[in-house]
């Protein structure tokens, strides 16, 4: 069934288009890479999803109820069950891992039930933990871990945060490959039970990944389907290694 | 008026008419008596056989009058100037020869016209006044016929125009003609003509004419209103019923209604053994029971009655309130209040006009304080809190060079460079040592140049003291450039503007044209790549932050010579500085004009609402910012798209 | 924030109990020690009333801490909440004195008032400075001291709610919030400076010292009970915020304060939890403003200025900031200083020819040093404590060190 459907959207930085009528369709679950050179549209692509940015023109609808996601906050969409994993690990170097998976946790996010409902789930924290392989860091600061550790901690909290779409930026850059194979692992294994869209510049992550590719070229789909088939269409390869 | 001439009729057919022949001294005699006990009813006679005399010396002779210099000798029973008078001998002239005698002082008696007589004989002096041969004097006809019109003015004001050979004084002559004309002319005609040519005039006089002209009395009838009507009240609607009802009181026309105060006088007079018609005092303690207490006293008679409200109805009901004017024909009264509503209308857009410059001078000054601030916040994205005290330190570099060079053409020339070094080495010094430590941090920024402001402010507080100091502006900037009576510039807000435009054709062509500006864009947009290419960032910095703080100096300069130079003058223009580049955008020079002009042209526009209250204008005004901002975050001139957010 | 306090584990980590168990120790030893002083007659009622200040401005510094060394927001602009809330408690004083004044004088009339005669008296009393003698709309619940009580968390309540709404809401962050509430208060204290604000303009409103009730209370006893009530007050504030602060809802403040964005993909309405920090801590200093004025005795529009609120992030900054403590610390430390070099307690240095008085230069050593704390020492007094209670840990990345990866890098940039 269809959890995601972006349909026509258009939008225009200082006369520069970014997007240009972008169709898009993913269901549930599904892993789905989106490959594309610089300036593709690959991030303002999930900005606009994740409702960072604002289209011009369009509409991005959204499961079973069809809900249109253009207009609803960050926080909204966030809540509706969207995770977006950023391509530099973001997460709150100040606090430690615990507080870092305990705030992504789900749970109801109003002020005042944050503030009355103070018991978090122990439980579900160490099991989390225990995934990311930092069960026995739950206690330091999230800002004195290693980079790959950071990666895996923000993995964690886009697990506990339970979305039924992932979009994950560039997840395999700055990994040696031991760690890109657990991570294409991983990935695939969300994959099983949700939605997860994949941008990767590196097409030997991509291959791992082993599922349908969509590639971007000046804000529009180029090409869609296998790695193997997109690799063959001929504006692919015009695109990648220049007319 | 009708009364005198009437008057006047009467005594001119009684008495033989002076001949020309006649001398002044004959003309006198025929009334003796309005002379030597003049009336302001009465001297009207004596002065209009004077002037028809057409003597030369009746103008001395009313000017002797008129400063008590005038005695009747008892010997003869003649009337002589007094030259002298000392020990009991008194030096007299006669009026028409010129001759002086002496006489014993007793035998003369002081004519001693009151003011009302004096104002009258000024009056007919300044006919006489206006053919003087000195302009000088006929000028002063003039502002004195000006001040005092009069019917009577118009005759030989009219024929005083011909002969007038100076240009300017004939136009003013010719123009308080028409005033006069338009107030006391003879025919509805020639009323109506002048009142007309005065449409499109906004000085002050002429505006006096045609409002005198539509005075009005308020009157209460009891049928249709009659005479020319100017306005009918409804009681409850143009007036409340409390003052209608105040009207007819006064008037006589309807019992007074009992106040609050006269119930509370009568109780008081009316306290027998502690109570009052059988009520203690004590329980006189709300307005119902005072209301009681009296009631009970009217019913025994003690005091008048309450007037009941339906009364006070039938009172207003039965009346009709109205205002008519004192002029009593409708066709000028018509043709005033049009022309006066074409004077409205050209004040007013003479007034916007002003007010537009006034927004324009306080706009360049705004912009002046914030450009500076708009290159280091804008450009460097450094928050200066204490960029006020670049300011003020500019304008006591003006101070100090005033002291040294007294020439102030020459000491502003000099000071002008000078306020650029010094704050633009102050902002160099802070740079370096302070704010380059801080980059990525603007809170941390903000709170460390706002110490550095403090510390400045309360050094120069220790170095020049806490009073004001003068920062005197050269001759050719004093004064105002005059457009008409209400629109006016004074040239320093002149040179201000001038000086801020030249600021920001420089800073464009710095920024747009010059190795520098490149630079400084190349580091504002990537500060990485910027150094890689071979930009030394801190250079850069530096050199942006001297400039920005250096153009605060001579704005320092500019502002301290229309304001005054004090330790705080810098902090009174911070918030505005920083709302200016907020509101215009940040990082756009043209962003600040922008601002600049928003922010000058909405604080004149709200004083101009409420003149008396610029507090007040200053509070509408940032409350205007906080809800401007809400809807463009950006300021007006914004950046957009993913370059804006990065 | 290198608290050692934030690494243990469970939901209410036993240190951070115990900074805030010490505190409250030390504030009750503190408040014994003055009475007994005080009552020996060892310090004077003018310095009691000086420390029960000092404690309300401690309050408010406390507030703001929370609202800018955790939430990351920089209000220049809390004092307003502040005068607000003394503005709140001192139409009541003035109000009832003045109506017992008045009742007084109008004793020896013939009449007994009526209540419209009363309020007119009273009216031409309270406003005569500024020409008028009618009672303004805002005067309506001046008789009442439960409703000017309520005001007093109403008013600033209501003012940070609308403001904070608007800002928020429109994404306005960093410096720009901070000129922003900046504006707000210049906004209402050039408001206040007009005779037709209501308020009696640039005269304020007086002789809050005298409480209607206590007119047989001596000063002394007088003073000695709002420094009380001050203690009690600055305890439970500090009690609220450091529960606030811990748990899931200080670690989404915090959240919000290193990274905005990050908590909006996180789910989090980060303008609802903006709001509820500024709105709370605004209702805090509002109620610090209620105790410290009728001890100032005096209110004018002056208190609201805005550098009365930069001075508090200035005391916040020097304390310490992200801790509760080091607010506290820097208020009193910053505030008592002051007021003993600008009272002339300090002595004078003789530098050759020229002798430097402190009531000169006290304000350059101010800016100075603050300056200093600013770039040398970011963590404030309080970064001491971790100097002596944490020194194994290193240095690490961190919001106030002076390295170039800190998370602000990105505030402002906007």
């Amino acid at each position: 069934m269809t959890l995601l459907e972006v349909d026509g959207i258009s939008v225009t930085f200082d006369g520069f288009r970014a997007i240009n009528s972008l169709s898009l369709s993913m269901g549930e679950p599904e892993l789905r890479a989106i490959i594309g050179p610089n300036g593709a549209g690959k991030t303002t692509f999930m900005d606009i999803v994740t409702g960072k940015t604002r289209p011009d023109s369009g509409r991005v609808v959204w499961g079973e109820d069809n809900r249109d996601l253009i207009g609803m906050s960050e926080s909204a969409i966030a809540r509706a069950g969207i995770g977006r994993k950023f391509q530099k690990p973001t997460v709150f170097e100040d606090q430690t891992v615990r507080e870092n998976l305990a705030m992504a946790l789900k749970a109801r996010r109003d002020p005042f039930r944050v503030l009355f409902r103070r018991a978090d789930n122990a439980g579900r924290i160490a099991e989390l933990a225990d995934e990311i392989s930092l069960a026995d860091h739950l206690m330091r600061k999230a800002g004195e871990l290693s980079h790959g550790q950071k990666q895996w901690l923000e993995i964690g909290m886009l697990l506990a945060q339970e979305p039924r779409l992932l979009l994950v930026d560039e997840p395999a850059a700055g990994m040696t490959p031991a760690e890109r194979g657990h991570t294409a692992d991983l990935l695939k294994r969300l994959a099983k039970t949700r939605a997860v869209i994949v941008v990767e510049h590196d097409m030997e992550f991509v291959r791992r990944l082993d599922c349908k590719v969509t590639v971007l070229h000046e804000g529009r789909v180029l090409a869609e389907g296998s790695l193997d088939h997109v690799t063959k269409n001929r504006d692919v390869i015009d695109v990648y290694l220049g007319r | 008026m009708l009364r005198i001439l009437i008057l006047a009729l009467g005594v001119l057919t009684l008495l033989p008419t002076p001949g020309r022949a006649q001398d002044l001294q004959t003309i006198l005699q025929l009334h003796t008596e309005e002379v030597e006990n003049p009336g302001r009813q009465t001297v009207g006679v004596v002065i209009e056989d004077l002037i028809a005399a057409e003597m030369p010396v009746v103008p001395v002779f009313l000017t002797h009058w008129q400063d008590r210099e005038i005695v009747l000798n008892a010997e003869d029973g003649r009337f002589y100037a007094l030259v002298d008078d000392a020990d009991g001998q008194a030096t007299i002239r006669d009026l028409d020869t010129g001759a002086e005698s002496t006489v014993a002082a007793p035998a003369l008696t002081e004519v001693r016209p009151n003011g009302g007589v004096r104002r009258e004989i000024a009056a007919a002096l300044v006919r006489f006044q206006l053919s003087d041969p000195a302009p000088a004097n006929r000028r002063a006809a003039l502002d004195a016929i000006a001040r005092q019109p009069d019917a009577d003015q118009i005759a030989p004001l009219a024929a005083s125009v011909e002969d007038e050979e100076d240009e300017v004084i004939r136009a003013d002559k010719e123009r308080l003609l028409n005033i006069l004309t338009a107030r006391y002319g003879d025919t509805t005609e020639a009323r109506i003509t002048a009142i007309e040519r005065l449409s499109g005039r906004i000085t002050p006089d002429a505006r006096a004419a045609l409002s005198q002209v539509l005075t009005t009395s308020d009157q209460i009838g009891t049928g249709e209103p009659d005479g020319n009507v100017a306005q009918v009240y409804t009681p409850g609607d143009e007036i409340t019923r409390a003052e209608a009802y105040g009207r007819l009181v006064d008037e006589g026309l309807a019992p007074a209604p009992v106040s609050p105060a006269a119930i509370r006088d009568a109780l008081i007079a009316n306290i027998e053994d502690g109570a009052i018609a059988g009520v203690p005092v004590a329980e006189m303690n709300t307005d119902a029971a005072r209301r009681d207490a009296y009631e009970r006293l009217a019913e025994a008679g003690t005091v008048p009655p309450f007037v009941p409200d339906e009364q006070i109805d039938a009172a207003l009901e039965s009346h009709v309130f109205y205002a008519v004017y004192d002029e009593d024909d409708p066709l000028v009264t018509d043709a005033a209040r049009a022309t006066l509503r074409s004077v409205d209308t050209q004040v007013s857009l003479n007034k916007t006009a002003d007010l537009a410059l006034d927004a324009l001078s306080l706009a360049s000054i705004y912009f002046l304080a914030a450009i500076g601030l708009a290159i280091t916040f804008g450009v460097m994205g450094v928050i200066n809190m204490a960029h006020g005290e670049f300011i003020m330190m500019g304008a006591y570099t003006g101070y100090v060079v005033q002291q040294i060079v007294p020439d102030y053409t020459l000491s502003l020339i000099i000071a002008l460079p000078l306020a650029f070094v010094v704050a633009g080495a102050a902002g160099i010094a802070m740079e370096r040592l302070v704010i380059r430590h801080l980059y990525h941090r603007p809170l941390e920024t903000l709170l460390a140049t706002f110490g550095i402001s403090i510390a400045l402010q309360q050094l120069a507080k220790n170095i020049f003291g806490t009073q004001a100091r003068p920062l005197t502006a050269p001759d050719w900037l004093s004064g105002q450039l005059v457009f008409n009576e209400l629109v006016a510039i004074s040239y320093i807000r002149i040179a201000i503007f001038v000086l801020a435009g030249l600021f920001l054709a420089l800073l464009l062509f710095i920024l747009r044209r010059t190795r520098l500006g490149l630079e400084v864009r190349a580091v504002t947009q990537n500060r990485g790549m910027a150094a890689s290419m071979g930009i030394d960032p801190d250079k850069i910095n530096m050199a942006t932050f001297g400039l920005g703080s250096g153009i605060a100096g001579i704005a320092g300069v500019a502002i301290g010579l229309y304001a005054q130079v004090t330790s705080e003058m810098g902090a009174n223009y911070i918030v505005q500085s920083f709302m200016t580049v907020v509101v215009g955008g940040v990082g756009n020079v043209w962003g600040t004009l922008a601002g600049a002009g928003l922010i000058g042209v909405l604080q004149k526009s709200i004083e101009s609402m409420n003149p008396s209250n610029t507090l007040a204008a200053q509070t509408y005004m940032i409350l205007f910012i906080i809800i401007f901002i809400q809807f463009r975050p950006r300021g007006i001139v914004a950046l957009r798209g993913r370059a804006a957010e990065a | 924030m290198t608290d050692a306090t934030m690494t243990l584990p469970h939901r209410t980590p036993p240190v951070r109990q115990t900074s805030t168990f010490g505190f409250l120790a030390a504030l009750a030893v503190f408040a014994v020690t003055v009475t007994v002083l005080a009552e020996q007659g060892a310090i004077s009622t003018s310095f009691v009333k000086t420390l029960g200040k000092t404690l309300c401005l401690c309050l408010a510094a406390v507030a703001m801490d929370v609202v800018w060394g955790y939430t990351g927001i920089l209000s220049l602009g809390h004092m307003a909440f502040f005068g607000l809330g003394g503005y709140a408690i001192g139409m009541w004083l003035m109000y009832a004195r003045t109506e017992g004044l008045v009742v007084q004088s109008l004793a020896s009339q013939p009449l007994p008032p009526t209540p419209g005669e009363l309020r007119d008296a009273i009216g031409s009393q309270i406003f005569g400075v500024v020409g008028s003698s009618d009672f303004p709309l805002i005067w309506m619940f001046a008789d009442s001291l439960f409703l000017q009580l309520m005001m007093v968390v109403l008013v600033p309540g209501m003012l940070a709610l609308v403001f904070g709404w608007l800002a928020f809401r429109s994404r306005v962050t960093g410096v720009y919030l901070s000129i922003l509430t900046q504006a707000m208060t210049l906004a209402l204290a050039l408001y206040l400076f007009q005779n037709d604000s209501g308020l009696r303009g640039n005269n304020g409103l007086s002789g809050l010292q005298n409480i209607p009730g206590f007119e047989n209370t001596s000063q002394a006893a007088l003073s000695l009970g709002f420094f009380w009530a001050s203690a009690v007050a600055l305890a439970l504030g500090y009690l609220l915020f450091a529960w606030v602060v811990s748990g899931r809802m200080g670690s989404v403040l915090r959240a919000v304060r290193d990274d905005e964005a990050r908590v909006r993909f996180l789910g989090y309405h980060v303008e609802s939890f903006k709001l509820f920090a500024f709105v709370l801590t605004a209702v805090v200093t509002g109620i610090a403003g209620a105790l410290y004025y009728p001890q100032a005795g005096i209110i004018n529009p002056n208190e609201i200025a805005p550098i009365a609120s930069i001075y508090l992030a200035v005391w916040v900054a020097i304390g310490g900031r992200g801790r509760l403590y080091g607010a506290v610390i820097g208020a009193a430390f910053v505030s008592l200083l002051s007021s003993w070099f600008t009272g002339g307690g300090a002595p004078a240095i003789a530098l050759g020819g020229y002798s430097l008085q402190w009531t000169d230069w006290w304000l350059v050593l101010l800016g100075l040093s603050f300056v200093a704390v600013t770039l040398f020492a970011p963590k404030g007094i309080g970064g001491l404590v971790d100097l002596i209670a944490d020194r194994r840990r290193p240095d690490r990345q961190g919001d106030y060190g002076p390295d170039k990866g800190a998370k602000r890098a990105e505030e402002g940039a906007e």
